[in-house]
């Protein structure tokens, strides 16, 4: 097939390390066009790469001069990286203005990544959360509110344009190497908080698993919405020893102590609008995705924190 | 070493570790399942609780082989005592069943999780927040659920109004019905007169957070405890009306009032 020939496939956020492994799964099938707003993206030869912002007009003019039958939109402004108001024009302007391209240039299919904090985290989450349970983040802390917002303009247009065919994904923590999101941050360092007295259950999924899911969401055509996270489980303080981190407590009373403290020192790695979610659990069930896609999570647990665990061991981080 | 390696070698005894390891319990890579339970998170809490089990509230069960050897099945129990001292013995009960040990997966009060520790202690030996949800998804799992309809209203009672039953929720029973699930009923004796309480300090309990404050001896009192696990009660079928629930509930109520009337004529006092 020549490149003329291969159906054009739309990635944002195409600098991040889960963007690079999902363009190299696809680019022999797709003609892959990189989108970042952050930076343009060095690519292969012959692959279109744009920096531009998604809630920006000349964000058309991509549309406009490759033929995009589908997108995989994985760009995110994180958590830390803004102030509020930026990350909301990012994020939730920016997916809204590319979910009515999508309309307008007949795109046929389109993957959305989205989170699990969209749940947030609470004492009275039950475990194995499905699809159905309510996105209760914003009711959390505004921080979140752009999560869930990205969420429910994707819901609307699954909805109300079928024909986008869009499939949305929530995946438990996604880290491995490259990964830049404050829990891979968190792991990366000697020393790790915990809130003294908590050490909530979490799920992991490497980078690559998490890029092989996407792929088949994209290759798949099933839409809707779904968890994405295998079936094991591990306690946080017993992942920051498996990664080699050097706990450091901090008090969990009075309630407001630790977020007040996390501000205080602003960490990226342990930002305190997330502070909840290493108090509480948030245990996703994956097994629709699982059964839909036959997706099966290639990378352990094990793997997943050796690689933390050993770069530290080697001075690396 | 962490503090549950250093607890697991002090307390956890040759006979309690080939005990739990019979169980026939599912967990991931590092032991543990997806409520928090944690295989060396329970052999530690049997480690501490069976010298107590044994010695201290001389436990007497009748009746543990009509527990399902495996399988899903809703352990009811009346509730008493202040502390979660009756949940904490019908555990190490299912746990060393000697006709097939069980995990036992209590279901919790909802403000047990937001305690520092305890919450955390209190999953790994099985306990989960009593949530709907996590019960249906702990019996589809094939798991020994451990309920107490009657909440706090049943644990915090005063002492004058001991070994009567309060109102029983009915959401056992919708699950016990819609899942198909038999429901094991027992009955618990001497665990009233562990910590008698005068009555509620309701300001401190309200200041504190806590459900209730019992007026009641600091340390729970060495009464004997006996528990009577009844015969397996099966109701099947779709749910016709709330009624239907309400009187199977009350079928449930009765069957633990009489393991109970069953368990004050055969035990001599208090402490023997």
């Amino acid at each position: 097939m020549t490149q003329d020939e291969k159906p054009s496939l739309l990635i944002t956020g195409a600098g991040g390390a889960l963007a690079q492994r999902v363009i190299a799964r696809l680019k022999r099938r797709y003609n892959v066009v990189a989108v970042d707003f952050r930076r343009r993206v060095q690519v292969d030869p012959g692959m279109a790469s744009y920096q531009v912002s998604y809630h920006n007009r000349a964000f058309e003019d991509i549309f406009r001069s490759h033929n995009v039958q589908g997108i995989v939109h994985i760009g995110r402004m994180g958590l830390y990286e803004s102030d509020h108001k930026h990350r909301y024009n990012i994020n939730v302007l920016g997916t809204q203005k590319l979910l009515d391209l999508s309309v307008k240039y007949k795109v046929e299919k389109i993957v959305v990544l989205s989170t699990y904090f969209v749940y947030g985290a609470s004492p009275y989450n039950p475990a194995l959360i499905t699809e159905e349970y309510p996105l209760k983040a914003s009711e959390l802390t505004a921080d979140l509110v752009d999560s869930v917002e990205l969420e429910n303009l994707a819901n609307i247009y699954l909805w109300k344009n079928p024909e986008l065919n869009i499939t949305i994904l929530r995946p438990c923590n996604i880290v491995g190497p490259g990964v830049l999101n404050s829990m891979s941050l968190l792991l990366s360092r000697r020393v790790a908080p915990v809130i003294l007295g908590f050490s909530p259950m979490m799920q992991f999924i490497h980078a690559e698993d998490m890029a092989e899911a996407l792929t088949m969401a994209y290759e798949q055509n099933h839409p809707g919405i779904y968890n994405v996270a295998p079936s094991d489980w591990v306690a946080y303080q017993q992942v920051l020893k498996q990664c080699g981190c050097i706990r450091i407590p901090i008090p969990s009373l009075p309630s407001q102590f630790p977020t007040k403290f996390s501000k205080l020192l602003n960490w990226r790695a342990f930002p305190s609008y997330l502070i909840n979610y290493y108090k509480y659990p948030v245990i996703l069930d994956g097994t629709l995705f699982a059964d839909t896609f036959g997706f099966r999570a290639n990378r352990s647990l094990d793997d997943i924190f050796s690689h933390y665990r050993e770069r530290k061991e080697m001075k690396i981080l | 070493m962490s503090i549950r390696d250093g607890l697991k070698r002090a307390v956890v005894t040759p006979e309690i570790n080939s005990c739990i390891n019979r169980i026939p319990k599912p967990v991931g890579s590092f032991g543990y399942d997806p409520w928090g339970y944690n295989t060396d998170g329970l052999k530690v809490w049997m480690g501490l609780f069976k010298p107590l089990y044994d010695h201290y509230f001389r436990v007497q069960t009748f009746g543990l082989e009509h527990v399902p050897k495996t399988k899903r099945v809703l352990i009811v129990a009346n509730h008493s005592g202040q502390l979660p001292i009756d949940g904490a013995l019908i555990g190490v009960a299912l746990a060393t069943n000697p006709y097939g040990p069980r995990a036992p997966r209590m279901m919790v009060e909802r403000w047990l999780p937001t305690l520092p520790f305890i919450g955390n202690a209190f999953n790994e030996a099985g306990a989960v927040v009593g949530d709907p949800v996590n019960c249906v998804k702990m019996l589809r799992n094939e798991e020994a659920v451990v309920v107490f309809p009657e909440g706090i209203k049943g644990s915090g009672k005063a002492f004058s109004k001991r070994y009567q039953l309060q109102k029983f929720g009915s959401g056992f029973m919708h699950i016990a019905m819609e899942e198909n699930v038999p429901i094991v009923p027992v009955g618990v004796v001497g665990c009233e007169e562990t910590l008698p309480s005068l009555g509620n300090f309701a300001m401190l309990a309200y200041l504190l957070r806590m459900p209730y404050f019992p007026i009641c001896p600091i340390l729970p009192l060495p009464a004997r405890v006996r528990l009577y696990f009844g015969r397996p009660m099966v109701f099947k079928g779709e749910i016709q009306s709330e009624q239907e629930v309400l009187r199977n509930v009350h079928r449930v109520r009765y069957a633990i009032e009489g393991l109970i009337a069953q368990g004050l004529k055969e035990r001599k006092g208090w402490f023997q």
